[in-house]
C-alpha cells in the first residue's frame, strides 16, 4: 500500500500506553501496538465462539443464527457453555475488543500529539453496549436482561423489550435519542451539501472559500455556526444520540417497571390545570 | 464573575431536573420473570413495592359457615325465589348474608330488600342482584377455560362496594365532525387505556360488539392497500391496541404475557396464557351483551353513563391490576353450591 509522503515522519516511537516498544511498529498501514494484539485476540476468540455457538444451534442461516444470554434464573452467576455460558464470554471478548480498539486509538493520539475526541467519542458507543448487556443486567440482577447475539433474534428482543414497558415511544429519553439521531443526519445532511456545494464551483469557476460557506446560512437562517464550530455541533448531536439511547434503555425496568404512557401522569397532575 | 454566576445557576438547575427526574422513577432492585425462551425479552418486570400494596390491599372476607344442606328447599320456605329456590333454606341464608357482607357492609339486607316484605322487588337492586346471581352461576359453570378452578363470587368484583370499582359506560356521542377535529378517542388521557393516545373507548367495538380484534396481516404486503385483511380501515387497528393496553394495565403484567411481539398473532409463538385471555374476551363480551346491557331499563338515571348505558365490565372489573384476581384466593370454593346454577349441584 502506498505511503503519503508526510506519513513516514510521523511514524515515530513512543506514546504507547502499556508495552513499551514491544508491539510499537506497523503491518502496513496498520498502527499494531499492545492494543491492537488485544483486540485481534478478543476479536478473533468472540468470533470463533460465535461460530461454535452457531454449531450448536439448529440453524446456519446467518440471519437465524442466535446465541442466547442465559435464562434470568441463573441471575449473575455463570452459566453452563450451551446455556448461555457462551453468551457471557462473547459478551467478556466484545467489550475487551471494543475496549482494545479504543485504546489503540488513545496511543494513535498520543504519538500524533493529538487530542483524544476519536477514543473518547467511541467510547460513547462502547458505554451504550456496555449499558445493554452489563450494566442494566447486574441492576436488573440477571445476565439473561442482556439481548442475544443473532440478526433476528436481537431485533425480536428489542421489539418484546419495548413492549415491556407497553409503549416505548413514550419513554422520554427515548424521545431524546430520537430526536438527536434525526438531527444527526439532518446536521450530516447539511454539512455534506454545503462543503460539496462551494468545492464543486461551475465548469471555469474557482473553488469557492469557507466565507461563502458561513455567507450562505447567515443568508438563509441569519447565523451560520462556523467551520470549527459545525464539527463541534456534529459531534455534540452524534454523541448525545448514543449517550441518550443508553438512558432509554436503563432507565427502562431499573428505574421503571410500568407502561412508559403512565409515567407521563406527572404533567397530567401538575397542579396549574389538574 | 458572570460566567462563575451562570455555571452555578447551571449546576443547580441540573441537579433541581435530575431531582424531579429521579423522583419520578421507581427505585431498584425490581422483580423480573421469564415467561418466554432465554433472550427473547419476554420477562415480566414488577417492582415489588407496588405489587405488595396490591396484595395487602386485597381483604379476603372469611366464608360464612357451613350451612345445613338439607331440610326444606328455599322456594318452598319463602316466597318469590326465582334463581336460588334449589338451596336449602340454610345455603339460601348463608349465601344472603354473604352478599350482604360482600356488596352492603353498613346497609346489610336494606341494600337490596324492603325491609317490611323481603319478598318484594320493589328495591332495583333486588332486580340487578338476581340477575347477577344467574351471570355468577353461568360465569362459574361455562366459563372454567377462563375461571379455572378458582371459579368468581360477587366479591370478585364488588369487594365490599354496592357498585364494582372498576366499570366502563359507552363514550358520549362526540360533537365533533367526523373530518378534521374528529379525536377518535384519542389525546383525552384515562386510566382505562394507560393515559395513552390511543382510542379511549375501544370496549363499545370489541367487548360489547364483536369487532374485529386480530388485525395484524398475515402477509408481508397488505393485500387491500390501506384496508386490512378485515375490510376495515387501518386505523380501526388502533382500537385493538387501546383494548390490549387495557388489558395490560388491568392485569398488571406486559404484552409479552401473552404474545411473543415478534408475531402478535402467531398462536404457536404465544405463551399458554394467551388462550386464558381469549376465553376471557368471549366471556366479556357474554357478560356484556347478555347481562349487563339489558339490565339498563332497571337502573335509575343516577347509575346510567353519559349516553344512558348501563354499566359494563371489562376486565379491570374482576382483575384489579392482578392477573389473578383477588392474589389468586378462590373465594367460591367455599360457595361451590351456593353460586353454581342449579342443574350442575
Amino acid at each position: 500500500m502506498t505511503m503519503l509522503s508526510f506519513e513516514k515522519k510521523y511514524r515515530v516511537r513512543g506514546g504507547t500506553l502499556i508495552g513499551g516498544d514491544l508491539f510499537d511498529f506497523w503491518v502496513g498501514p496498520f498502527y499494531v501496538g499492545f492494543f491492537g494484539v488485544t483486540t485481534l485476540l478478543f476479536a478473533l476468540l468472540g468470533t470463533a465462539l460465535i461460530f461454535y455457538g452457531a454449531s450448536l444451534g439448529n440453524t446456519w442461516n446467518p440471519w437465524q443464527i442466535n446465541i442466547a444470554p442465559p435464562d434470568l434464573s441463573w441471575g449473575l452467576s455463570l452459566a453452563p457453555l450451551a446455556e448461555g455460558g457462551l453468551w457471557q464470554i462473547i459478551t467478556v471478548c466484545a467489550i475487551g475488543a471494543f475496549g482494545s480498539w479504543a485504546l489503540r486509538e488513545v496511543e494513535i493520539c498520543r504519538k500524533l500529539g493529538i487530542g483524544y475526541h476519536v477514543p473518547f467519542a467511541f467510547s460513547v458507543a462502547i458505554f451504550a453496549y456496555v449499558t445493554l448487556v452489563v450494566i442494566r443486567p447486574v441492576l436488573m440482577g440477571a445476565w439473561g436482561h442482556g439481548f442475544p447475539y443473532g440478526i433476528f433474534g436481537h431485533l425480536d428482543w428489542v421489539s418484546n423489550v419495548g413492549y415491556q414497558y407497553l409503549h416505548f415511544h413514550y419513554n422520554p429519553a427515548h424521545m431524546i435519542a430520537v430526536t438527536f439521531f434525526f438531527t444527526t443526519t439532518l446536521a450530516l445532511g447539511l454539512h455534506g451539501s454545503l462543503i460539496l456545494s462551494s468545492t464543486n464551483p461551475a465548469k471555469g469557476e474557482t473553488v469557492r472559500t469557507p466565507e461563502h460557506e458561513d455567507t450562505y446560512f447567515r443568508d438563509l437562517i441569519g447565523y451560520s455556526v462556523g467551520t470549527l464550530g459545525i464539527h463541534r455541533l456534529g459531534l455534540f448531536l452524534a454523541l448525545s444520540a448514543g449517550f441518550w439511547s443508553a438512558v432509554c434503555i436503563v432507565i427502562s425496568g431499573p428505574f421503571w417497571t410500568r407502561s412508559w404512557t403512565e409515567w407521563w401522569t406527572w404533567w397530567l397532575d401538575l397542579p396549574i390545570w389538574r | 464573575m458572570k460566567t462563575h454566576v451562570l455555571k452555578k445557576t447551571l449546576a443547580f438547575a441540573g441537579a433541581a431536573a435530575l431531582a424531579v427526574l429521579l423522583a419520578g422513577c421507581e427505585a431498584p432492585p425490581q422483580e423480573s420473570t421469564q415467561n418466554g425462551p432465554a433472550g427473547t425479552g419476554m420477562v415480566q418486570v414488577k417492582s415489588p413495592e407496588r405489587e405488595a400494596a396490591k396484595r395487602t390491599s386485597v381483604v379476603i372476607p372469611e366464608a360464612q359457615p357451613e350451612a345445613d344442606a338439607g331440610g326444606q328447599k328455599a322456594s318452598e320456605v319463602y316466597q318469590n325465589v326465582k334463581v336460588l329456590g334449589h338451596l336449602s333454606e340454610g345455603q339460601f341464608i348463608r349465601v344472603m348474608a354473604a352478599v350482604s357482607e360482600w356488596l352492603y357492609p353498613e346497609q346489610g339486607c336494606a341494600g337490596c330488600h324492603n325491609l317490611e316484605n323481603l319478598a318484594e322487588d320493589s328495591v332495583y337492586t333486588k332486580v340487578v342482584a338476581r340477575r347477577m346471581f344467574q351471570m355468577t352461576q353461568t360465569i362459574n359453570s361455562k366459563w372454567a377455560p377462563h375461571v379455572g378452578e378458582t371459579g368468581v363470587t360477587c366479591y370478585t368484583c364488588h369487594r365490599g362496594a354496592p357498585v364494582p370499582a372498576n366499570i366502563w359506560f359507552k363514550a358520549p356521542e362526540s360533537d365533533t365532525p367526523p373530518y378534521m377535529g374528529a379525536k377518535n378517542g384519542q389525546n383525552a388521557p384515562v386510566k382505562s387505556v394507560a393515559y395513552s393516545t390511543l382510542p379511549n373507548e375501544p370496549f363499545s367495538a370489541l367487548l360489547v360488539q364483536k369487532g374485529a380484534i386480530r388485525v395484524q396481516g398475515t402477509t408481508a404486503i397488505p393485500p387491500r392497500g390501506d384496508r386490512m385483511e378485515s375490510g376495515l380501515p387501518i386505523q380501526d387497528a388502533e382500537a385493538t391496541y387501546g383494548l390490549m393496553i387495557h388489558m395490560s394495565e388491568s392485569l398488571g403484567v406486559n404484552c409479552g404475557f401473552c404474545h411473543n411481539t415478534r408475531a402478535f398473532g402467531s398462536w404457536q409463538e404465544s405463551p399458554p396464557q394467551r388462550v386464558t385471555a381469549w376465553h376471557g374476551i368471549q366471556l366479556v363480551r357474554d357478560l356484556n351483551t347478555t347481562y349487563l346491557e339489558p339490565l339498563q331499563p332497571v337502573y335509575p338515571a343516577n347509575r346510567l353513563g353519559e349516553a344512558g348505558d348501563a354499566p359494563k365490565a371489562y376486565c379491570a372489573t374482576c382483575h384489579a391490576g392482578q392477573n389473578k384476581p383477588l392474589n389468586g384466593v378462590s373465594m367460591f370454593k367455599d360457595y361451590k353450591v351456593e353460586l353454581s346454577p342449579a342443574k350442575a349441584n
